[in-house]
């Protein structure tokens, strides 16, 4: 039973992990991709055009690459998580139902269009088709959030006799007060991946010098969109979902925090240190006093209850696990405001082009919005452990009854293979295009 | 309210089938019959902006059986594990295959991709009628060992096969003789539906071609269809029960054969989508009269044990249900809007799409 929920988890993990890379930059890219034409609209300048069809190939592919790690993803609620579906799909089945309907239609109609129709369409239609694919990509993001929303915060809901969780509201899924920090602070990550894509390979065109007059254009365009989306992410939307960890998730927001022992007079904020789960401690630690009460609170001395407070099975399963995501994507969401605030300041000041070392860094930075995204999710997912439907369901309730550990452990197998083909030809096809580059303009 | 997203299910199953259908044949047809670059690019022009919408048709058709039905999702899912993780792969495959192909020009790259894409259709082909057959012969529900569930009611686990390979046997697999035999019936109307999508769409040179290959399969899936209908009462003896129940259920056969006799007339087509409309018919009637002949039961037991899963006992609760309605015709408002669009832009022959290419 032990090792059937474990593979499980593992699949379900490994499946979504890969998949997100690929989603967290089309909804990003989509909406750059969406402003590149917009540009060429109004200036009439070929440039922008070029560039918007440039980055099309790049989201092509990492669209076809979304679709296709996407649809397990859909039917592992059913083949590994069966009795979770059964108990809970009235209420989750709606939103997925819905994702299905309303944005996979749309995306998947217009891509077409899209990729294929721009002299069919003349540019105006083109521009339409791009935004139509931008907002049934964001839409479906917003559907899966609800859904993730009602799993860490039901709402909406009654439970039956037999267990089964029934819809009593359907509004209330939408009015979540989980959903829409969670939905904005993902859509601006998603951004922020976007952002240091552009600029990463605009900074490969311009150190590389060729391409130099699409390098500064990705860089300034990419710098842009990410000091604003970097700046969001944390505040105000980053500084709204962890209060809402805080509020209804204490045990949660102890352990993400680092926080062993509640602290009289206000607690401490950790910037670094190793959980030590046997001696309930925090190892090496570095830490500043009283800050994390006041971001939380407004109050210097606000009580945050630590992990000391509650009952040890209602721990978060991974504690370390989840400690270490969050403070990594804290402290790469840091990271980045303050190299795109620099980046921004040496662009007003026209010597962006010049300044190697934020170019060189610019490019190095390429992986790290994937880190932060992924570190991100497992924030949130490690600490809505050990439950699925926070606080009524557990995880070790929903897997599926009849599905042995071997049956699951072959197929995890096969995803891990088939995967790694996929990831290795990504890389291949992407490296391909971005070594081409964007077509030479004529002037 | 159950009935109506029973329908509603089964509408979209069927819309996916004679959709994606034509993908898995044009993948078939790639496979065996184009042999030249431009045969092979005629073919996935005809299906490159297409497909991709069309596969949503079994995702939303999934969301659907999640939301309505969400015991028979459970169940179904878990106890046919393995072919779906399967047949996610070949999804995969047959995508990654359409889309990778034409990003390299390299006749090694371009080889594997077309095998990639061909092979997955054709499996894909056989084992979607493989499922229809496992939903047909029914399931060991509860998993019963001497009269005693060993699950839940509604829980089972089928291997890939077992050593017997029989419908009838104790213990059951995926595959045995009848299901494979409903995956071969499935694997040639597709190839023939295919074949007059690409009538239907390109110029290609194999044409002419494609029209004696329909003529020829039909002639095997009229055999294989009497077959069919004669093994038929080896798993369900009393398969007509429903259509004297309820005759209008005739229409469905009736439909059936209209279509397939009517694709023996193909070569004289004067209109190219005519082929494609009849296949089309036999498909949509072929299935709704299987959905037919074992309603209302959508997984049906084959101990005495545990009941058959139903259309009423698997359903989520009537709340959901009518809420979902209200956004569900506004969805399929837009989804038939976004359906003409597409399908005008893209209309009449697509042999120049150039699809995948970059």
């Amino acid at each position: 039973m032990e090792d059937m929920l474990f593979y499980d988890r593992m699949q379900f993990a490994f499946t979504i992990t890969f998949h997100y890379l690929f989603p967290q930059l089309t909804m990003g890219l989509s909406l750059m991709i969406v402003y590149f034409k917009w540009k060429f609209l109004r200036s009439k300048l070929e440039k922008y055009n070029e560039a918007a069809k440039f980055w099309m190939k790049i989201f092509a592919l990492n669209f076809a690459m979304g679709v296709v790690t996407g649809i397990p993803m859909e039917f592992q609620f059913g083949t590994n998580w069966a009795k979770f579906s059964e108990l809970t799909g009235g209420i989750i089945g709606q939103t997925l139902a819905m994702e299905g309907m309303f944005s996979f239609f749309l995306e998947s109609s217009f891509l077409g269009l899209f990729l294929f129709g721009e002299k069919l369409l003349g540019h105006k239609l083109h521009f339409v088709t791009g935004f139509l694919v931008f907002l049934g990509s964001w839409a479906s993001g917003f559907l899966i959030i609800a859904t993730h929303s009602w799993m860490q915060f039901p709402v909406g809901y009654e439970i039956m006799e037999n267990g089964k969780f029934v819809l009593n509201n359907f509004s209330a899924l939408f009015s979540n007060p989980w959903l829409w920090p969670s939905y904005l602070h993902n859509q601006l990550a998603s951004v922020i991946t976007s952002s240091f894509v552009v600029a990463s390979i605009g900074a490969f065109y311009i150190l590389n010098k060729k391409h130099s007059e699409f390098g500064q254009l990705f860089v300034k365009t990419g710098v842009v969109f990410g000091l604003i989306s970097s700046v969001l992410v944390a505040f105000p939307t980053g500084d709204m979902v962890a209060k809402n960890v805080a509020k209804h998730q204490p045990v949660t927001f102890a352990a993400m925090e680092g926080i062993f022992e509640t602290e009289q007079g206000g607690s401490e904020i950790v910037l670094i240190g190793q959980p030590n789960m046997l001696e309930k401690k925090l190892d090496n630690k570095i830490a500043v006093p009283n800050i994390l009460s006041f971001l939380t609170y407004q109050d210097w001395d606000a009580e945050i209850k630590g992990l000391n407070e509650f009952d040890a099975k209602d721990y978060p399963t991974n504690v370390p696990g989840l400690y270490y995501s969050y403070h990594i994507m804290v402290g790469l969401g840091t990271i980045f405001i303050g190299l795109m605030l620099l980046a921004t300041i040496q662009l007003y000041r026209k010597k962006l082009y010049k300044t190697k070392w934020i170019l060189w860094s610019l490019l190095f930075m390429l992986p790290f919005p994937y880190i932060a995204n992924t570190t991100g999710w497992y924030t949130s997912e490690l600490g809505r452990q050990p439950w699925l439907v926070y606080n009524l369901m557990r995880t070790s309730a929903g897997a599926s009854p009849t599905v042995s550990s071997g049956n699951t452990l072959f197929t995890l197998l096969g995803f891990i293979g088939l995967y790694l083909l996929l990831g290795l030809l990504f890389l291949m096809l992407a490296g391909k295009i971005i070594n081409k580059g964007p077509h030479i303009l004529k002037h | 309210m159950e009935l109506f997203w029973y329908i509603v299910l089964v509408i979209m199953l069927a819309v996916y089938v004679v959709l994606d259908g034509y993908d898995f044949g044009a993948g078939i047809i790639h496979l065996f019959f184009a042999k030249t670059e431009k045969d092979k690019k005629a073919i996935t022009s005809a299906i490159g902006p297409f497909w991709d919408a069309n596969e949503v048709w079994l995702i939303a058709s999934g969301g659907v059986l999640f939301f309505a039905f969400p015991t028979l999702y459970a169940s179904s899912f878990s106890g046919f594990y393995l072919p779906l993780i399967m047949i996610l792969w070949l999804l995969i495959f047959r995508a990654i295959g359409l889309e990778l192909r034409g990003q390299v020009h390299n006749r090694i790259w371009e080889t594997i991709w077309d095998k990639a894409f061909g092979v997955a259709s054709l499996l894909l082909a056989l084992f979607f009628g493989v499922a229809l057959g496992n939903v047909v012969r029914g399931v060991n529900l509860g998993m019963v060992e001497n009269g005693v569930s060993t699950q839940e009611a509604h829980y089972f686990f089928l291997p890939l096969w077992n050593p017997t390979f029989s419908p009838q046997a104790e213990h059951l697999g995926i595959i045995d003789w009848f299901t494979l035999f409903l995956g071969v019936v499935s694997v040639v109307a597709l190839t023939i539906h295919g074949a007059n999508w690409i009538i239907f769409k390109t110029n290609s040179s194999i044409n002419d071609k494609l029209k004696r290959v329909v003529y020829i399969l039909n002639f095997v899936l009229l055999a294989l269809v009497v077959v069919s209908l004669l093994i038929w009462h080896i798993i369900e003896p009393d398969p007509f029960q429903n259509f004297i129940q309820y005759p209008f259920m005739w229409l469905f056969p009736i439909i059936t054969f209209i279509g397939l006799f009517g694709l023996f007339k193909v070569r004289t087509f004067k209109k190219h989508g005519m082929g494609f409309l009849f296949s089309s018919m036999f498909l949509l009637g072929g299935l709704a009269s299987t959905v037919a002949s074992i309603f209302p039961k959508l997984l049906p037991s084959t101990n005495t044990v545990n009941p058959s899963l139903t259309l009423y006992n698997v359903a989520a609760h009537e709340y959901g249900l009518s809420v979902g309605m209200n956004w569900f015709f506004i969805a399929l408002v837009l989804v038939i809007f976004y359906m003409v669009v597409q399908y005008r832009v893209f209309k009449g022959k697509m042999d120049d799409v150039g699809y995948g290419e970059h």
